[in-house]
């Protein structure tokens, strides 16, 4: 594992930009920012007529690190540790229960409590309990 | 116009990601690796994303949704369910399992694509994949019998 510090500052200031966005999208296009919603609804069956907005979210998403590129010479830390398969594994995982339970820790997490929504309280719990488990498993078990 | 504030809308979402350090896979394994806590290697700064993200996000929905209507839209897209089914407990389940794997959640890993690496990339290919092959389960006329249809959450 990578050891990583504790930025309680950094984090807050972050997570304030990723609600900043989230308002953003709920006051100009009356949204959820659900970034797994969104991903999901860039591929058919298409449902409305939203593809190019949701479109420009995630080609902006793309964009933060090369505007960080861009303005500091190089990339922020990243540390990704799964090989191929477990990345593989994971991602189906991740696409198929977000989509399966209608959002992730954006549009349940973030959004979702915001709004005091009891579906995303269950949500939330629930997969930062299975979240929790598996890393305990993976980093400790045997 | 709208297309255009909706990139900037994300790249601030992106931005906050990278800030927030939730871009990071390993700063994510790190915080939900509660078994670190006894050993001190504990990082628990993602409690402070979600409670930066939240604390602005309760606030500023409270203003936006003060308008009878967005300012590029014709009514807020809120979702209505409040029941608990199988599937929001199901889906999120899942959905742990692999963010505990890897690290990573959507948001972070469509951001991850902008490093460059090949691990995004794989990561966001399967993540799709999954995206398509929930929506089309979830779709079968037989499906649609025993589960309700999900509401519209996101974009």
């Amino acid at each position: 594992m990578t050891a990583t510090s504790f930025t309680p500052i950094a984090s807050a200031a972050g997570g304030a930009l990723i609600g900043l966005s989230a308002v953003l999208l709920m006051a100009f296009k009356g949204r959820i920012a659900g970034v797994s919603g969104i991903a999901a609804r860039l591929l058919p069956p298409y449902e409305d007529k939203e593809f190019s907005g949701r479109l420009a979210f995630v080609a902006g998403l793309v964009a933060a690190p090369v505007l960080m590129w861009l303005a500091t010479g190089r990339f922020p830390a990243q540390s990704i540790e799964a090989g191929m398969p477990v990345l593989m594994l994971a991602g189906l995982l991740v696409g198929f229960g977000s989509v399966w339970g209608n959002g992730c820790t954006s549009g349940h997490g973030v959004c979702g409590l915001s709004r005091l929504s009891v579906r995303s309280l269950v949500a939330t719990a629930t997969f930062m309990a299975t979240a929790i488990i598996t890393v305990f498993l993976v980093r400790h078990w045997g | 116009m709208a297309v255009l504030l909706q990139f900037i809308i994300g790249l601030v979402f992106g931005l906050g990601l990278i800030v927030s350090g939730m871009s990071n896979p390993a700063k994510v394994l790190n915080f939900l690796d509660f078994a670190a806590i006894r050993s001190g290697t504990w990082d628990a700064s993602l409690a402070f994303v979600m409670a930066g993200a939240i604390a602005v996000t309760f606030m500023g929905f409270k203003l936006a949704l003060r308008r009878s209507q967005p300012v590029f839209g014709e009514k807020f897209h809120l979702p209505t369910r409040e029941d608990i089914d199988a599937r929001v407990v199901a889906g999120p389940a899942i959905f742990g399992v692999g963010w505990g794997l890897a690290g990573f959640c959507p948001g972070p890993a469509v951001t991850a694509l902008g490093f460059g690496t090949s691990s995004a990339v794989i990561f966001v290919a399967a993540m799709l994949a999954g995206m398509s092959l929930a929506r089309f389960v979830a779709n079968r006329p037989s499906m649609s019998d025993i589960v309700t249809p999900a509401d519209r959450l996101g974009m």
